[in-house]
């Protein structure tokens, strides 16, 4: 039994009085104990969506419309709001993109983290503080102690998404999910962050699902990778694999478009055209008005995914779109 | 250095404010108020009225007389009333406590009722409780409240005779000269009527006020990772979210003050109720000019200190409080 | 940006912003048609007569058909001097209206263009006029003037006085959703491109700026109308507002306010319920048009 198997999931939005507005549509995954998985895609793709629906916290008007989350078995989806209570921030737990507006600005970090612990864990209010500043410490937050008793706006962005990777240690949980935990950061300390929810992870055999738009971070970081386009995951397999040999034109196309992959001297590679909105897709692929291979097929029906690619005319190498 | 920075800038505000008030204060007596009207008679002849203008320093120059009237002022002088022959400041004084346990009154009642259904309305933003909520709340608004105040007159006064109308009924007079009425059941039974209108017009607002806020933080991303941090709805919603629409209600709050003092004239007003609001207009149709002018100052000094204690409780409750224009 | 058809498409579909717009309507032409519609004039003092005085509705055992609704102390028909009081409020509520909005917008134009001390000034005033509120101001402003003119003089410029005073105690309304707007348009290309090309700071903002902030000033605008005939209606029954021969609605409750519990009741009643139906009217209509025009508010729709 893998640790979390998704089925099918899909996220409806209303639109108007009747009509409903998939965003999330139909994506599968299976993610093993202490497994680290990337999940890539422009914004807008249903990156973020999927995370937060794994917990079951899609925002009003939004709902979890199909589909199954099984976590060691158990489907989150059709628990009771007090049983996924007790996995919330307890066996799973989340990293926001934005450190800035993760934490509460009128609560201290002790607070927002000893509360966190007492959601969970019958302990006293002490334990939980030396607790709280152990977990300060393995982030490298320097004066662990005193900080406990500052307000987020009192510490830099970097040093705040230390403090939300130390409320998501809180608990060890089992998995950890990190909604695009660098974007909001400065360039240099972005790597840093991302090197200690590495090591982190790795040192505690946390698993690990990694929202990302960057496929270099992905390919340090994760063994598995999912490629999300409009709302349906195009691609997925092992990280290495995938990254040697892309199987749909849209992933050979990101891989493409990364500043390490361009030729010297040469302009970046971009590819044509835009994503379209989840209101306004095309008949067929989603992909296929920026796809050089698309086909009478492509436009006509959505491939199915096999063998782990969604394309009918998958690439065997890079080099054959070159 | 935040704090004292703050508070430096707040102090030097009220200055202005006061100093402002004090000026239109004094530019109403030196046009309006003629000292002479109440110290002599029609009789005085032209010669001993200009002697005695230059012995009360009504011949001094406007810069000279106006220092005169603020330093009158600081020590509690604003001269005195031509109909009630009393310093005019003793005689607002008097009708403060009436005015202050009425707005007490309404403030507990609208805060006590505004809080709850603003949360309610904004938690469960499609149910029909929050629908006759919403709907109530503007017709509340569009209610003036000396219509509400003949209504509630006419209903309970009149009509089924179930409270008194009028007045302020028995009070009591507490060690340092306070009246009360909030500790006889007659002075109780007075308040309610009066009270309840004055709230009547600030729960609508203060209703859309909480909810609108309320909705904003409970879409925010730290509501959402307290959340996902497994905590209870309960502390979610109380702690995380609501404790940030406080600090917009507080400050929305304290810009009311102004509205709620012109209220209680119109409220006092219905209901002959003994405060200073009632007793402003009859010195307006009586143009008791020192009263008048003792009003307008006491009042600018009310705004003041509220709006003081507003901006305190803000710091203390924001644990950022920032200066205007220094983002973070 | 809405379509002016979207909008009344919208408008048709909302049952309440159609029943608001019919009352306003209705109340509008009243007003506007009162001298051909109303039975007398009441300020023609010839078709007054004493004896009329506190007749009760036409339907009442003692009611006269001449008067439908009545009459009041001084025998003028309350129904004749609601339809001009109607006017009256309303003129005062608009011209108020329009003061605010051309000092307003000409002040957050200034404030959100220019910046610095000057925004800050104006922003810092602003602030400290609203909390002062309007109905303050009013009251204070109107009791200095009360106490300083006779009862006449007082009574003949009573209109324009309202009208300036409420106009100018409300501009902060209006100065800071324009300076806001302002504030978000200024950094837009359009304007740069026409700074770049050399046009004086006047011209971008009366000629590039403002277009686009008009919006959310002709939302404002309607509720700013409702407040502005409340706090009439407020002062005047204070005794501060329009005198009792040249009435206003708040005027109308004002001189039937102490007969209503000696139960000559419809002298004050039908006024009130007129006032109530209008503020209510402009109150719906203001926050229907908040709705549909602020996309903020629109979240999920798109």
């Amino acid at each position: 039994m893998a640790m979390l198997e998704i089925d099918d999931l899909r996220v409806a939005f209303p639109r108007g009085k009747t009509e409903e507005i998939e965003a999330l549509r139909g994506v599968s995954l299976r993610l093993e104990k202490g497994e680290r998985l990337g999940v890539v895609g422009e914004s807008g793709a249903g990156k973020s969506m999927l995370a937060f629906s794994i917990l079951n916290l899609i925002a009003e008007p939004g709902r979890v419309s199909e589909g199954a989350v099984r976590f060691m078995g158990e489907n989150l989806l059709d628990m009771s709001e007090r049983q996924i209570r007790g996995i919330r921030g307890n066996r799973i737990s989340m990293i926001f993109q934005d450190p800035m507006v993760t934490l509460n600005p009128v609560l201290t970090i002790g607070t927002q983290m000893i509360e966190t612990l007492q959601a969970h864990r019958r302990i006293s209010r002490r334990e939980a503080h030396r607790l709280s500043v152990e977990k300060l410490k393995m982030v490298a937050i320097p004066s662990a102690e005193t900080r406990m008793d500052a307000y987020p706006h009192e510490l830099s962005g970097g040093l705040r998404q230390r403090v939300v990777i130390a409320i998501a240690l809180l608990t060890d949980p089992e998995l950890i999910i990190a909604d695009e935990p660098t974007t909001a950061l400065d360039v240099t300390i972005q790597a840093e962050i991302m090197a200690l929810i590495l090591k982190l992870c790795r040192e505690n055999d946390v698993a690990l699902i990694l929202i990302t738009h960057d496929l270099g971070v992905v390919a340090e970081v994760t063994q598995k990778l999912m490629i999300m386009y409009a709302g349906k995951c195009v691609e997925a397999g092992e990280t290495r694999a995938i990254i040697d040999a892309p199987n749909h034109p849209y992933t050979a196309g990101l891989l493409k478009a990364l500043p390490q992959n361009a030729e010297p001297g040469q302009k970046l590679y971009q590819i044509p055209g835009s994503m379209p909105p989840i209101t306004n897709l095309p008949r067929g692929c989603p992909y296929h008005p920026r796809c050089s291979r698309a086909s009478d097929e492509c436009r006509a029906a959505m491939p199915e995914i096999i063998d782990g690619v969604a394309c009918y005319h998958p690439l065997q190498s890079v080099e054959e779109i070159a | 250095m935040h704090i004292l920075a703050f508070l430096i800038r707040r102090a030097v505000q009220a200055v202005i404010v006061m100093f402002v008030i004090s000026l239109i204060g004094f530019s109403i007596q030196d046009n309006l108020g003629d000292p002479l009207r109440e110290l002599v008679g029609q009789s005085v002849s032209e010669a001993e009225r200009q002697e005695l203008r230059d012995q009360l320093g009504l011949n001094d120059p406007f810069l000279t007389q106006y220092i005169r009237f603020l330093g009158n002022a600081v020590q509690g002088d604003l001269g005195t009333s031509y109909f009630f022959k009393r310093p005019a400041l003793d005689v607002i004084m008097d009708k403060f406590p009436a005015t202050f346990e009425l707005v007490i009154g309404a403030v507990v009642i609208f805060l006590s009722l505004s809080i709850p259904a603003g949360i309610y309305c904004a938690i469960h933003r499609n149910s029909w409780i929050t629908r006759i909520i919403m709907t109530g709340s503007i017709i509340g608004i569009s209610v003036p409240v000396f219509l509400t105040a003949i209504f509630m007159v006419w209903l309970f006064g009149v009509e089924l005779g179930w409270l008194p109308a009028f007045g302020r009924g028995d009070t009591v007079t507490l060690p340092w000269g306070w009246d009360t009425g909030f500790l006889t059941l007659d002075g109780l039974k007075h308040l309610i009527l009066p009270s309840v209108t004055l709230s009547s017009i600030m729960l609508p607002l203060f209703i859309r006020l909480i909810r609108a806020e309320m909705m904003e933080t409970m879409g925010t991303d730290y509501v959402r990772f307290a959340r996902a941090k497994g905590l209870r709805t309960a502390r979610v919603r109380y702690v995380h979210a609501f404790r940030n629409t406080l600090l917009p209600v507080v400050t929305v709050g304290g810009l009311m003050i102004g509205t709620l003092i012109a209220y209680t004239i119109l409220t006092e007003t219905v209901f002959q109720w003994p405060g200073m609001g009632f007793l402003f207009l009859e010195a307006v149709n009586r143009t008791d000019t020192p009263l008048i002018i003792a009003y307008i100052i006491v009042v600018g000094l009310i705004f003041v200190v509220v709006n003081t204690i507003v901006d305190f409780v803000y710091t203390l409750i924001n644990p950022m409080v920032k200066l205007p224009g220094a983002k973070s | 940006m809405i379509t002016w058809r979207s909008l009344f498409k919208r408008f048709l579909s909302d049952p309440v912003a159609i029943g608001a717009g019919i009352v306003l309507l209705l109340l509008v032409l009243m007003a506007v048609f009162a001298p051909l519609l109303a039975p007398q004039n009441p300020y023609d003092l010839m078709q007054i007569d004493i004896m009329d005085s506190e007749l009760p509705p036409s339907w009442k055992d003692d009611g006269d058909a001449r008067f439908l609704l009545g009459t009041d102390a001084q025998g003028r028909g309350v129904l004749s001097t609601i339809m001009y009081g109607t006017g009256i409020s309303l003129l005062i509520g608009i011209g108020a209206v329009v003061v605010q909005a051309i000092l307003g917008v000409t002040l957050g134009l200034i404030a959100g263009y220019k910046g610095g001390w000057i925004d800050a000034f104006l922003m810092r005033l602003a602030d400290i006029q609203m909390s002062l509120s309007t109905l303050m101001i009013a009251i204070i402003v109107l009791a200095i003037f009360q106490a300083a003119f006779d009862a006449n003089v007082y009574a003949d410029y009573a209109i324009v006085m309202l009208i300036v005073i409420i106009g100018v105690a409300e501009w902060p309304k209006f100065a800071r959703t324009v300076r806001s707007s302002v504030l978000g348009e200024k950094n837009k290309e359009y304007v740069d491109a026409a700074r770049v090309i050399g046009l004086p700071a006047r011209k971008v903002m009366w000629g590039h700026i403002l277009p686009n902030t008009l919006t959310p000033v002709l939302v404002i605008s309607t509720i700013q109308v409702a407040e502005a005939i409340m706090t009439e209606a407020a002062l005047s029954f204070l005794g501060l507002g329009m005198p009792v021969d040249r009435p206003s609605l708040g005027s109308l409750i004002r001189s039937g306010f102490e007969f209503v519990f000696s139960g000559q009741y419809w002298i004050t009643l039908y006024p009130a319920l007129v006032l109530i139906a209008l503020v209510l009217a402009l109150n719906l209509l203001g926050d229907w048009m908040r709705d549909v025009l602020n996309p903020k508010l629109r979240r999920g729709d798109d």
